[in-house]
């Protein structure tokens, strides 16, 4: 595994409040990762030093050469009013480079391709509020794809989406990831999420700890993350966090 | 009959309003697809405003009063953005104090001074006197000019316009997109001043792209049917003017809103919460299926 791009000693701050402080994290090919914590604990802006739009006040952050980096937005953010179609909403990826308003036959058939392969080909000539949520969020995948890059940052994709959408979206980025796609996602979904990733990241301003579910998702470091005392369970090999309080509750029951 | 319908075709100033009442309404009706889509209605309705300060400032110490309301119009939307940047003040409050307290300054300034040029009420309201061959070339080429940049830069328009964070990280420009657009709307409200007038102008930037958008779905239909409908509002108001003897931006708005409630009625309330974004978008909601382990 090679590094796509590595952060050292990375600080991040909005108006001398600062969000990051002292992160060291590094993101290989083929790698998938989440980044978990609350609101408030620099998700979006370690996804937003990765992506590049915002510089680190201290550290720094090294990419490998040619690395392309495509991002897929929170569906919450997005106006579904606005007048595009799945596939003029795919394009707009190849917007940068052509003086032209017309799609080239290259362009046209790269979308087609994507989309097929994405499994929402018969969709392209729709408005895009007129998609299910799983469909919106393969369009803005499809979207991101079509850059053609090595990683992958997605902000928050299963945010506001109900359980089955939850599935298919992971689903989707496990087929990805198998392809040799590297995708650093952020979350604060534990169950939902988190804990069906390969490797996580817990984070608090600071990188709190890293590595395997089972590592990460324990409660001395939920703990320092979230604030409050959780307990883990396991289930089918997998860890289900739940509210202490809860427990509690169950248990007088 | 016929003939007193285009008896008013052999005056010259009838023709040369005419000729400037369609090219202002396309022109404010391209533009205001991406004004009102990016939720800058209120900017435009600000921008004439102060517009009209710096062409009674202009006027009053005797420099071009094209170049004095352009210069004037464009530090304003830098001081907007910098109030904005600088302070707690919100875009819209900043928009509210800058703008008035120039066009307040240009009142003022008129009322003691005086100034050439087109009447106080024609600057208001607009008016079918008094354009001039001049206001005609600078009405043809900055509509000209519109149509070209926004042809080239479709795409990159259209991208930051709909999703500017990630327009931005995917190669384009989007400060310089912004930037493009202001100076566009800009030149628009000044190039349509004397014919729509300061307090109309900001009905024709919005009007023909929210019909447009009870319409289609499509952007580059949006974009062709918001022109047209503007250019043929701006024919029929300027027509209208001669007729019923009422200021010609007064005459084009109310021919818009016309056309709006007729489209409203025609596709119900549905397309225009659309339009709005009001309506609310339901996930179908299924049983979870298994996940991988």
């Amino acid at each position: 595994m090679s590094t796509l791009v590595e952060l050292s000693h990375v600080s991040f701050g909005y108006g001398g409040s600062a969000v990051l402080r002292e992160v060291d994290v590094t993101i290989g090919t083929g790698q998938f990762t989440g980044i978990v914590g609350p609101s408030g604990s620099g998700k979006t802006s370690l996804l937003k030093v990765l992506l590049g739009t915002v510089q680190p006040q201290h550290g720094t952050v090294t990419r490998a050469a040619g690395t392309a980096v495509s991002y897929v937005p929170q569906l919450e953010s997005v106006n579904w009013s606005f007048p595009v179609t799945v596939e003029e909403c795919v394009l707009m990826s190849r917007a940068s480079r052509r003086l032209s308003p017309w799609a080239t036959r290259q362009e046209k058939a790269d979308v087609a391709s994507t989309l097929e392969r994405l499994g929402i080909a018969e969709l392209g000539k729709r408005h895009i509020r007129e998609l299910s949520g799983g469909q919106q969020q393969r369009m803005f995948i499809a979207r991101a794809l079509v850059r053609q890059p090595q990683l992958l940052l997605l902000d928050e994709p299963t945010s506001g989406v109900d359980v089955a959408t939850r599935h298919e979206v992971l689903h989707l980025l496990d087929d990805l990831n198998r392809d040799g796609l590297a995708i650093v996602l952020t979350t604060h979904d534990l169950n939902g999420l988190a804990s069906h990733l390969p490797h996580l990241i817990a984070l608090q301003q600071r990188v709190i700890a890293s590595g395997s579910p089972a590592e990460v998702i324990v409660p001395e470091v939920l703990e320092q993350v979230f604030g409050a005392r959780m307990d883990v369970l396991q289930h089918l090999g997998m860890p289900v966090v739940v509210d202490a309080r809860d427990l509690g509750t169950m248990g007088a029951a | 009959m016929m003939g007193q319908l285009f008896d008013r075709f052999h005056y010259d100033f009838f023709v040369n309003g005419m000729e400037a009442a369609v090219m202002a309404g396309a022109l404010c009706g391209l533009i205001g697809v991406f004004i009102t889509l990016r939720g800058m209605s209120y900017i435009g309705h600000g921008l004439s405003h102060s517009i009209f300060g710096g062409f009674a400032a202009a006027t009053t110490v005797g420099i071009s009063p094209l170049l004095g309301a352009g210069v004037w119009g464009l530090l304003s939307a830098l001081a907007i953005t910098s109030v904005t940047r600088r302070s707690r003040i919100g875009a819209d409050a900043a928009i509210g104090v800058i703008t008035t307290a120039s066009f307040a300054l240009g009142v003022a300034l008129m009322t003691k001074f005086g100034h050439k040029g087109p009447s106080f009420d024609a600057l208001l309201f607009g008016s079918i006197l008094g354009v001039s061959t001049g206001d005609l070339v600078l009405l043809g080429c900055a509509l000209v000019g519109s149509v070209v940049v926004i042809t080239l830069l479709y795409r990159r328009l259209l991208f930051a316009t709909f999703d500017p964070e990630v327009a931005d990280v995917s190669g384009v420009d989007v400060k310089r997109m912004d930037a493009l657009l202001m100076v566009i709307l800009s030149l628009s409200i000044l190039s349509t001043l004397s014919i729509i007038g300061v307090t109309l102008v900001a009905a024709t930037l919005v009007i023909p792209a929210v019909v447009a958008r009870m319409l289609t779905n499509s952007f580059s239909r949006m974009l062709w049917i918001s022109t047209v409908l503007g250019g043929v509002c701006g024919g029929v108001g300027m027509y209208l003017s001669y007729d019923l003897n009422i200021p010609s931006g007064t005459t084009i708005v109310l021919v818009n809103a016309v056309v709006f409630l007729g489209v409203l009625l025609l596709t119900g309330g549905r397309q225009l919460r659309r339009t709005a974004g009001l309506e609310l978008h339901h996930d179908e909601v299924a049983a979870g299926v298994p996940v991988r382990a």
